[in-house]
């Protein structure tokens, strides 16, 4: 049993997520109205995100090849189906220029000769290559990150703003107290603490992060609690966790689905940052454009390693904000004006 | 006003010893010892001097002596030296806070100016494309990471046209303002997108309220009502979102610092991260949450000297 089976699994269960949601909005009005309408702004931001989650998909099924197939190391490792697009041995031993014939130092003959549209790193891996794979690297982080932030910010924020007195309290003094810490400097003690690896950067995001929607979630609640119609529902008798599940959360649900949006950015941007301080995610492309750093310093200069992992991380970045501030548009444009 | 002041002051209090005690759990239940020692000594240190390096350092007492030596040595900011090369860290804070704000203070000032001056601008031409270009750029802007605005121009503006020095510091003013230039122009635009986006809203929502349109009934021009009414108006958010970027001046940015050798409190942090120097970067949290905490009760009060209308109870 490998990580890649769990990696498959995970992919399943996307699916099956995905069919889920796409049935729910389907069946509600104001969701499907905003879908369309968010369709109609943003066609190309929701296309490049569509390629993006495309990418990471495809790099999450992976298999490894029965007895006989593919020689070398690659016969005895999982590959996904973005590496299966790629001949097997596709490396060289050193940097080569997009679509070069020979090696960028010395010019000795490549391997692979023109078949590096963006070129090679150091160690003579397809920069192509990495940079499809970075997808995945991205996805996770705002992706796991995000779906630890808004269970635990709803049920924060909820129960502060459902059962008010001492819960508030205690609610609102764990708020304060993370949220008085500088989130960049919260961010690095938990990594320290808690160790480097890609689930533990991501709790440690998300930690530090939760505490902002919580805090909105909180004061929606409050506010949601004193409306008629929860006070009627009450007045039929319904149970304090019917109330809270079929007449607050649903009103809350707009608000999710901002902050997924807003928070997946800054999460992909701030693990950028971390990888420069050494504590990133391997594969990520703020690692490698933290390892390009020095290829600027070279002369001849290398920029292709540089360029093609900042302009992934860009289009990404770009089409998540664009899509996020329509969404905001459209599902409430008051309640969410403080960046989160 | 008073009691509301002692009150805000007690609830900081509390914070303080909320963060003390997180800091704690991070850095003393969940570090291990003889890890730091041997990051501190060398991975190759025989196993006696590690121990030895442990005790010197009351890493190996009970945890409620540690605890309460945390407390105390936080609360009466007597931070100690440093785990991995024994300097005191006051000195390091004292030599790091000049060069913090050498290029913090300035960044602060021009990106506060022109965003709002943007922002007023881009709001008073709102709904044309003037605005809708302007919101564009600003969501570009923000989709750069940092590292690329860092890496980019230190080789465009220092490399190739030469015009500033790619890092380094000179604390004498005559060369000062060379090598904090970059900086600066790097900080400002990195945060200038957020800031405008956000500033706009406020003040389109602004510019839809009531006193707006008597304003403009009495004959007031379009741009005395953007720079006196709805500027006053929106002091308000204004100064929530300015007041938590002032700690940031003191702590320094990380990157920022460590990119272009500024010897900051953001190049000791990052230093301190490398070399998993946990003593250091302890007293860099407490301190970047002190001064939140303490920035954030002051903000209270000047709310109630940019608006009359509020009262603190």
């Amino acid at each position: 049993m490998g990580g890649y089976v769990v990696s498959n699994a995970v992919v399943a269960l996307l699916g099956v997520g995905a069919a889920f949601t796409v049935r729910a909005v389907r069946r509600s009005r104001f969701w499907s109205d905003a879908a369309r309408e968010l369709a109609r702004r943003r066609p190309l931001a929701l296309l490049a995100i569509a390629v993006y989650v495309g990418v990471g998909l495809a790099d999450s099924v992976s298999w490894i090849d029965a007895a006989g197939g593919v020689q070398g190391v690659e016969a005895h490792t999982p590959r996904s189906l973005i590496d299966r697009a790629f001949p097997a041995g596709f490396q060289e031993r050193s940097y080569s220029a997009p679509f070069a014939e020979v090696e960028f130092y010395g010019g000795a003959p490549l391997e692979h000769p023109g078949a590096h549209w963006f070129g090679t790193d150091i160690l003579g891996r397809d920069v192509l290559h990495l940079t499809l794979k970075g997808a995945r690297i991205a996805l996770l982080i705002g992706g796991l990150t995000s779906l630890i932030v808004i269970p635990l910010a709803l049920l924060f924020g909820m129960s502060a703003g459902y059962l008010g007195g001492r819960v508030d309290d205690a609610v609102f003094f764990v708020i304060s107290t993370l949220a008085s810490i500088p989130n960049l400097l919260l961010l690095i003690a938990l990594i320290l603490a808690l160790g480097r690896g890609p689930v533990q950067v991501c709790v440690a995001m998300g930690v530090t992060s939760w505490v902002g929607f919580a805090r909105i979630v909180r004061g929606e609640t409050f506010k949601l609690r004193e409306l008629d119609y929860v006070q009627a529902a009450r007045a039929l008798g319904a149970s304090e966790a019917r109330i809270v599940l079929r007449h607050i959360l649903p009103n809350v649900m707009h608000l999710v689905v901002i902050t997924f949006v807003l928070l997946f950015s800054g999460t992909v941007l701030s693990e950028a940052i971390l990888s420069f301080l050494g504590i990133g995610i391997d594969g990520s492309w703020g690692q490698m454009i933290d390892q390009a750093r020095d290829e600027l310093a070279r002369d001849p200069i290398i920029a292709w390693n540089l360029a093609a992992a900042s302009v992934a991380l860009f289009l990404l970045i770009l089409a998540v904000n664009r899509v996020g501030d329509a969404v905001r548009d459209i599902l409430d444009p008051r309640t969410l004006v403080e960046d989160l | 006003m008073i009691g509301y002041a002692l009150r805000r002051l007690l609830y900081g209090f509390l914070v303080v010893q909320g963060v003390l005690g997180l800091l704690f759990v991070l850095f003393f239940l969940y570090a291990e010892p003889m890890d730091m020692a041997r990051r501190a000594v060398g991975e190759k240190a025989p196993p006696a001097v590690l121990k030895l390096w442990i005790q010197e350092h009351g890493y190996d007492r009970p945890w409620t002596d540690q605890l309460r030596d945390h407390y105390v040595r936080m609360l009466s900011f007597d931070f100690g030296r440093s785990d991995a090369d024994e300097v005191p860290i006051a000195r390091r804070l004292r030599e790091g806070v000049g060069p913090s704000l050498s290029f913090t203070v300035p960044t602060f000032a021009l990106g506060l100016v022109l965003g709002v001056a943007l922002s007023l601008f881009v709001a008073y031409f709102r709904e044309t494309y003037i605005d809708r270009t302007g919101v564009v750029i600003a969501v570009l802007a923000m989709s750069v990471s940092i590292l690329l605005y860092i890496i980019g121009s230190q080789y465009l503006i220092g490399k190739i046209l030469n015009w500033f020095p790619i890092s380094g510091f000179d604390p004498d003013p005559r060369v000062l303002p060379r090598f904090v230039a970059m900086p600066i122009l790097i900080g400002v635009v990195a945060g200038i997108g957020g800031d405008l986006r956000f500033y706009r809203t406020v003040f389109v929502e602004e510019t839809s309220r009531d006193y707006v349109r008597t304003a403009r009934a009495k004959g007031c021009g379009d741009g005395r009502v953007m720079a006196f009414h709805v500027l006053r108006n929106a002091l308000i958010p204004i100064l929530t979102r300015v007041v938590t970027a002032i700690p940031f001046l003191f702590t320094g940015s990380l990157l920022i610092e460590s990119f272009f050798g500024i010897p900051g409190l953001g190049a000791v942090t990052v230093e301190a991260i490398q070399g998993n120097d946990f003593s250091t970067l302890r007293v860099m949290v407490f301190i970047g949450a002190l001064a939140f905490i303490l920035f954030q009760i002051v903000t209270d009060f000047t709310y109630t000297l940019v608006d009359p209308r509020v009262r603190l109870e």
